[in-house]
């Protein structure tokens, strides 16, 4: 018998980036900002969709991908809200990936201003697929605790924005907002924080600003 | 836990790579996993050693070497490697850093052995 040494030198995630970058590139030839939201379990990501429906619907083209081990409940919340909603049950599997969304394409509409893709709760494995996302977005809410960006350092590394949620609680926690922030930016000094309650609406206005925003940068981005 | 999702991605490559020596048997494998790839080696060889049955590579050994996490200074072009995942110049302070190694989860190289008729 004789051996036989291969190099590779290939990413396992190669795949996954390429799927990635096609559907990046169908956005933004679309104009579409593409928000990818990420959390624990729980820390409000569908109801801060359901706000920003509210809040964005009536002047822009929105449309929502949820993922969710089991179960429609996600989508059917943000149906109800008049927002067109796919739900990708990814059966057990802790994460999407890029083609995934891949498949859902040819349903999206084609005028579209927003697209937001909930990924499943967790902190740990959405944060290594890139879904062709402009935005990746990270909720914490209070109740979990100020010290998470350092446990989690790639879900915080690859965000562009972090939204502490939950701040209505913050009176009943030990929840220190300036521990959190100041962690946060040590992982990631590029980070733009937010404070957001989605139930009294406390700071959602900024968020909704900064999201205008960045679409706008997207679809000229010399102006 | 999405290590055996990974380790499914590192099967459909090793297919790719080791079809030209069809019937040879992969005796080990080598990845280099970034302490910012989000994988853990020790899950990955746990999903490695549960994938690998019936497979080309089912006598296979996995290898993971770890890779640090280093940076290069837009501003004062010191190059270090990040500690505690404080993502700030070590020599400057400075914030705009260049990631230069530990978020790669590859495939670096596998060996075959091939039957002597060959």
């Amino acid at each position: 018998m004789k051996r036989k040494e291969v190099e590779v030198l290939e990413d396992l995630l190669s795949s996954n980036a390429r799927a990635a970058a096609e559907l990046k590139r169908r956005l933004l030839e679309r104009g579409v900002l593409a928000v990818n939201l990420m959390s624990s379990p729980g820390a409000g990501k569908t109801t801060l969709l359901e706000r920003l429906a509210e809040r964005l619907a009536p002047r822009f083209r929105l449309a929502v991908i949820e993922g969710d081990i089991e179960t429609e409940r996600d989508a059917e919340r943000i149906r109800a809200k008049g927002i067109p909603a796919w739900q990708i049950q990814t059966g057990g599997a802790c994460h999407l990936e890029a083609k995934m969304i891949g498949r859902l394409w040819p349903e999206l509409p084609a005028e579209l201003d927003f697209l937001f893709i909930e990924n499943v709760g967790n902190l740990v494995c959405p944060a290594g697929y890139d879904l062709g996302e402009s935005l990746r977005c990270l909720l914490l809410s209070t109740p979990e605790g100020d010290d998470k960006p350092k446990k989690y350092p790639k879900a915080f590394q690859t965000a562009h924005c972090l939204i502490l949620s939950k701040t209505d609680l913050l009176a009943h926690l030990p929840f220190d907002p300036e521990r959190a922030r100041k962690e946060a930016l040590e992982v990631n000094p590029r980070l733009e924080i937010f404070s957001v309650s989605a139930l009294t609406g406390a700071g959602l206005e900024d968020f909704v600003t900064f999201l205008l925003h960045q679409r706008q940068k997207l679809i000229s981005p010399h102006a | 836990m999405h290590e055996l999702s990974l380790i499914a991605g590192l099967f459909d490559l090793l297919e790719e790579k080791a079809g030209p020596y069809s019937g040879a048997k992969i005796v080990s494998v080598k990845l280099r996993v970034g302490r910012l790839s989000g994988a853990v080696p020790e899950l990955l060889t746990t999903a490695f050693d549960m994938y690998k049955k019936g497979t080309q590579a089912e006598e296979a050994a996995l290898e993971t070497v770890e890779v640090p996490v280093r940076v290069r200074c837009r501003s004062c072009g010191a190059e270090f490697e990040v500690e505690d995942f404080v993502f700030h110049c070590s020599a400057c302070q400075a914030t705009d850093l260049e990631i230069l190694s530990g978020t790669e989860l590859v495939l670096d190289k596998f060996e075959l052995e091939i039957g002597e008729e060959k």
